[in-house]
């Protein structure tokens, strides 16, 4: 704390000063801004200040079909792209009271799984980073890279895939998709392993985590925190688990659960994990292996028509189906016409559909007034929510901690601001 | 609790309790608001002692113009209970329940934001994603999209509503 004499009274006086830490600055993930007010090195407030990165996301749902609202939703939480996929069509499809086919809600599970496991390796590899760890940082990403090539080789796209779509995903797995995660289910265990030797009893790694940013059960709870954050305070809550959706049910898993609450513990939680998402992509393969089967419902007025499929020069139309509509049927070219322009008629109603993201609590609240566009679509994005913690866990520690605790919190803005 | 059990327990005090594909969504007066939600989340058996979402909607066209739409969860008990109110065009007042689940705090200034419903005794309703200065409530449904001026000879692209599309 600064002391100075006041020149009117004479009287030794003390003040706080106050600093922004972003928008851009390399530690806020993205556009954050962070009003810290400081005494000494301490962090006596923090006001975090969204909307940076706000795009509109919500109100240009309003006006394009549900179909391509996927397209919309799937650009929210960028390094969760099938959860918001999956939380989206899930709800349509609730509106819609269809299920999709077996096959495809088992490829559904094991893309979002692996998706999760490619976003805490970003959590780990950009906090390590800010932490001084750069080696953790380069294996981050690096692995992170085996499991986006995975997903360009399914969904022809790294992110932002548009891949799950309303009653199945958009197309089947590539011939040598599963022989390709089963090569990635063999390396990353041990690639975990390897973090944990780097950081688990690395001294400066503790040192900085270790009773930094801590939420208790109870704070986290009233503040509305979900996901990892909530699990590392001791509140065993996970939807997979909780609320079942998508097949969830069937799978063997466990939910990781410490109770010190702190950055440390959140690390703790994100490792294990990512060892049970590996768990459950394995059932998954597994069991597809068994499956055989459409990958979209068999209703010509839900099923999107077009078909894809991977030639030497990536993905694009299927030359079968072109030449089906083009040459073949003039009843198929004029329903593909009308499924791609209108979309799906979808009643009026409202749903509230969760998915646990690898952030928490993923909520679609959608409403339809009957007919082929969205009424209002409303996205509860953890990171938002979760963020509204963070000053919880950020004053009355040094300054550098924040860093530590904003890092272990994982908020990603393009969720945030939506 | 299923949901049928749920509905009826919740019917104990709510009179307007409807259940649609699966989801309960108890329709309450903005009088009663706080009293209820204080009721469904201290209730043993109900446990709503957690609230993942508050938005609405809005029905320009309709009276009850907007509806203020709180999400509850149990996350002891498994269950989720929809809470809704519906404010005339004009009076856009809520009570806010801050004082209940502080995590209400964002949220409530997310949809004042956007759709201009005032949350009264709220500790700090400014706006939250959109600038200070920002002129309007964009999700309201009434609200104008706008065209998009281009730099070709003064040419306009009209706003989407206006295209002619889907």
């Amino acid at each position: 704390m600064t002391a100075f004499r006041d020149p009117g009274t004479g009287e030794l006086r003390q003040e706080t000063m106050i600093i922004n830490m972003g928008p851009q600055h390399p530690s806020t993930h993205g556009v954050l801004r962070l009003l810290l007010e400081l005494d000494g090195e301490t962090v006596i407030r923090c006001t975090p200040i969204v909307g940076y990165l706000h795009t509109g996301i919500e109100k240009n749902c309003e006006y394009r079909t549900w179909m391509q609202g996927i397209t919309y939703v799937t650009r929210a939480d960028y390094l969760s792209p099938f959860f918001n996929e999956l939380g989206y069509c899930l709800g349509v499809e609730r509106l819609l009271g269809i299920e999709a086919p077996e096959r495809a809600r088992l490829i559904r599970v094991a893309v979002c799984e692996l998706n999760r496991i490619a976003s805490h390796l970003v959590w780990l590899a950009t906090g390590a980073l800010e932490l001084g760890a750069v080696s953790v940082m380069l294996y981050g990403f690096r692995e992170r890279e085996l499991i986006l090539e995975i997903f360009e080789a399914i969904t022809g796209l790294r992110m932002n895939h548009a891949y799950i779509r309303i009653g199945g995903v958009l197309m089947d797995l590539p011939e040598d998709g599963p022989s390709r995660i089963r090569e990635l289910l063999r390396v990353l265990p041990r690639r975990i392993d390897e973090y944990e030797t780097l950081l688990d009893d690395n001294p400066i790694w503790r040192e900085r985590n270790e009773g930094v940013g801590v939420l208790t059960g109870e704070q986290a709870l009233a503040l509305g925190v979900t996901g990892p954050l909530l699990r590392a305070s001791g509140i065993d809550a996970d939807l997979r688990k909780d609320m079942p959706y998508g097949g969830y049910e069937t799978f063997e898993f466990d939910v990781p659960v410490r109770t010190e609450g702190d950055a440390y513990a959140r690390y703790l939680v994100r490792l294990a994990e990512m060892r049970e998402s590996l768990r459950i992509v394995q059932q998954a393969i597994d069991r597809l292996e068994d499956t055989p089967g459409p990958i979209m419902v068999d209703d010509p007025k839900v099923g999107w028509p077009p078909r894809l499929s991977t030639g030497p020069d990536g993905i694009g139309n299927d030359p079968e189906y072109l030449r089906h509509i083009m040459e073949e049927s003039m009843e198929a070219l004029i329903h593909h016409f009308k499924m791609v322009t209108q979309g799906v008629q979808v009643p009026a109603g409202e749903v509230y559909s969760a998915v646990e993201s690898p952030r928490g609590e993923l909520g679609f609240f959608l409403v339809s007034d009957g007919g082929n566009r969205p009424y209002r679509v409303k996205i509860r994005d953890p990171s938002f929510v979760n963020l509204q913690a963070l000053p919880a866990a950020v004053e009355g520690y040094l300054i550098a901690d924040s860093i530590a605790a904003n890092a272990s919190f994982d908020p990603v803005m393009g969720g945030v601001d939506r | 609790m299923n949901v049928e059990d749920l509905a009826r327990r919740v019917g104990d005090r709510v009179s307007d309790v409807l259940v649609a594909r699966g989801e309960v969504t108890a329709i309450v007066d903005r009088e009663d608001l706080l009293a209820t939600l204080g009721w469904l989340r201290d209730e043993r058996d109900l446990g709503l002692d957690f609230l993942s979402s508050v938005t609405a909607t809005h029905r320009p066209d309709a009276d009850p113009a907007f509806w203020v739409d709180y999400e509850l969860r149990s996350i002891a008990l498994r269950h989720r209970l929809r809470v809704k109110v519906g404010l005339r065009a004009g009076d856009e007042h809520v009570p806010t329940v801050t004082g209940l689940f502080p995590t209400a705090d964002w949220h409530e200034r997310e949809t004042f934001d956007f759709f201009g419903v005032v949350f009264d005794g709220h500790p700090g309703l400014t706006r939250i994603l959109l600038p200070d200065d920002w002129e309007g409530y964009p999700l309201r449904r009434d609200e104008p999209l706008g065209g998009v001026p281009t730099w070709y000879r003064g040419a306009t692209m009209p706003p989407i509503d206006e295209r002619g599309m889907a």
